[in-house]
């Protein structure tokens, strides 16, 4: 099933045409009209009739976070603000949001890549679709909502929250699909079993898209047991439109990513070359299809790897892994990337590890790792203990490929922060 | 058989541990009557003998620690040199492998809690040579 066959399934020499098509047409407008890109093509001395092929996009400056930052909020827009229709915000931790423009255009594009995605999945107009994401300035779920009504599902916006009112919908309105976050898929899938409520037999959801958060294929495999859906994989950022940006198709192996309105590559975060096919590093994202706001090579700061074969469902757009972390929580031990959800999915995996562990980089570089046992992880036996620790500093080394200290810990041991655990100490002084 | 329940502890390997774990026994009115505290590397397991090991695991087990029972076999030894030799000699003449020995006297009678994998064995073993396997109750007793 295609929303849009041709475009979906056009060869990829095709699909490279019309990418540098449009690559030129967005280096023209922002160096016509955004004072910020013509600040960064003059540094660089690129003008856009240097670009003339798809490999002339490394000449293109990057455009970071700290650059829609700075430029908030209307320091980036290449349109009248007459020619503005709706406006969105990204927040951050600290400080002022990013802001976000759409024209009419850019948001009948976007709503245009969501309906290719619910088609992807089998969704057609008899689906009732429950959006349980934020409506409001996160484009979380007004990007997913017009996309829905594009394929004529019924749209309940729910938004989030009060679980009894979402169970009396689904339950009053027949929703066949949810759009939601993991970690409130897992909550409400908690909440029906202490309900007594079987999904099969009390409710008629078939799919969830979840996203909006990175969650690991174990995440994927209790919501789908917990509310008896099909789980599929949706990635995007208010950047780049908010969610549809990749979706997984029926496969379920990879996020089909959009290649006529995203350009995609995958660099190095520290040095910012490029990766070869299927490595992990940075994805990188550049407009090809906006007017209202074009972002040249958005840094997303998300890992994922590009998987460059063809994918079964016939779609000639390339996936990429599912997110595995973010860059920005990188940590660099001896030369090798490491990231804290590696780490953080092999401790998971071993049952005689409790909840809590401290990654500590010290010294001139080393890595070792403070785990909480279990409670129920006591036997008594101290050769246990040695044998869990060494296990445990092994499958670290194979996942990461860097030996680490281990230290066990009794349960408790560990400091609690409110809120987000401290997971990595960094004492390094290199 | 004759093996004595011990209630062993993982716990750091920090000051005020200790005190934390047997205030919790002695709020829970447990009685320690001997206790070995063996550290290897950067953590440390403690072992008590204690008059009720089941109240004792239970209070331990409600504040978070992470404790476990252990079975051990208590040896009576004489109290002279080669008393030990004995007992490991014994051990070792049919493969048994000691995993952890420590000993203590009270009213001047020696006693060595041993650990290993085959307890029910090593227990014939031992009697067959003459010496005597105590139960918990005789060890409280002491
Ligand atoms: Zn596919």
């Amino acid at each position: 099933m295609f929303w849009d066959r041709v475009i979906e399934t056009l060869e990829r020499a095709a699909l490279a045409r019309l990418q540098l098509e449009r690559l030129q047409t967005t280096a023209a407008r922002v160096a016509a009209r955004v004072p910020f890109y013509q600040r960064q093509l003059a540094a660089r001395h690129v003008t856009p009739d240097h670009i003339r092929s798809l490999d002339d996009l490394r000449r293109l400056p990057f455009t970071t976070n700290a650059d829609l930052r700075a430029n908030y909020p209307e320091g980036l827009l290449a349109v009248d603000r007459r020619d503005v229709a709706r406006l969105h915000t990204s927040s951050g931790t600290t400080g002022k949001p990013k802001a976000l423009f759409f024209s009419r255009r850019d948001l009948d594009a976007a709503a245009e890549l969501v309906a290719r995605c619910f088609v992807m999945t089998g969704a057609t107009a008899d689906d009732v679709l429950q959006n349980m994401m934020t409506y409001g300035l996160f484009t979380g779920a007004l990007m997913l909502h017009y996309g829905a009504e594009k394929v004529g599902l019924m749209v309940i916006p729910a938004g989030p929250g009060n679980s009894d009112r979402q169970l009396m919908l689904m339950q009053d309105f027949g929703t066949t699909i949810i759009h939601v976050t993991p970690s409130y898929a897992l909550y409400f899938a908690d909440l029906l079993e202490k309900r007594g409520l079987r999904p099969c037999r009390d409710l008629t959801l078939r799919k969830a898209y979840v996203g909006a958060e990175p969650y690991t294929e174990e995440t994927r495999h209790k919501i789908e047991q917990g509310l008896g859906v099909d789980v599929y994989n949706c990635y995007g950022l208010s950047e780049m439109n908010g969610p549809g940006v990749a979706f997984e198709c029926g496969q379920k192996h990879g996020l089909h990513v959009w290649e006529d309105n995203f350009l995609l590559e995958i660099i190095d975060p520290e040095t910012s070359e490029p990766v070869s096919d299927g490595q992990p590093g940075e994805l990188v994202l550049t407009t090809l299809n906006r007017e209202a706001m074009p972002l040249l090579r958005y840094r997303t700061r998300d890992i994922t790897a590009l998987i460059p074969e063809p994918c079964p469902c016939g779609r000639t757009h390339r996936r990429i892994q599912r997110i595995t972390g973010r860059a920005d929580d990188m940590l660099i031990v001896r030369g090798v990337n490491v990231y804290p959800q590696q780490i953080e999915r092999v401790l998971m995996g071993i049952p005689a590890v409790g909840r809590n562990y401290l990654i500590t980089l010290d010294g001139l570089d080393d890595m070792s790792v403070q785990v909480e046992l279990a409670e129920s992880g006591f036997d008594g036996q101290v050769e246990h203990l040695v044998n869990l620790q060494n296990q445990i500093i092994e499958r670290l080394r194979a996942e990461t490929l860097v030996k680490p200290k281990v230290e066990l810990v009794p349960p408790g041991a560990l400091p609690v922060s409110e809120g987000k655990a401290k997971r990595v100490v960094d004492r390094r002084r290199l | 058989m004759n093996k004595v329940k011990l209630i062993a502890v993982f716990a750091e390997n920090k000051p005020g541990q200790t005190a934390r774990i047997t205030g919790l026994l002695a709020t829970a009115g447990v009685n320690v009557r001997w206790v070995t505290i063996a550290s290897t590397g950067p953590f440390g397991v403690m072992k008590f003998l204690v008059d009720r090991p089941d109240a004792a695991f239970a209070t331990l087990k409600q504040n978070g620690v992470a404790v476990s029972f252990l079975d051990v076999l208590a040896v009576e030894v004489t109290d002279r040199p080669g008393a030990l030799h004995a007992v490991a000699d014994c051990l070792a003449q049919n493969r048994l492998n000691l995993d952890n020995a420590s000993g203590f006297v009270a009213n001047r009678r020696a006693v060595l809690v041993i650990e290993l994998h085959e307890l029910e064995r090593a227990q014939t073993l031992l009697q067959q040579a003459g010496l005597r396997v105590l139960t918990q109750a005789e060890l409280l007793s002491l």
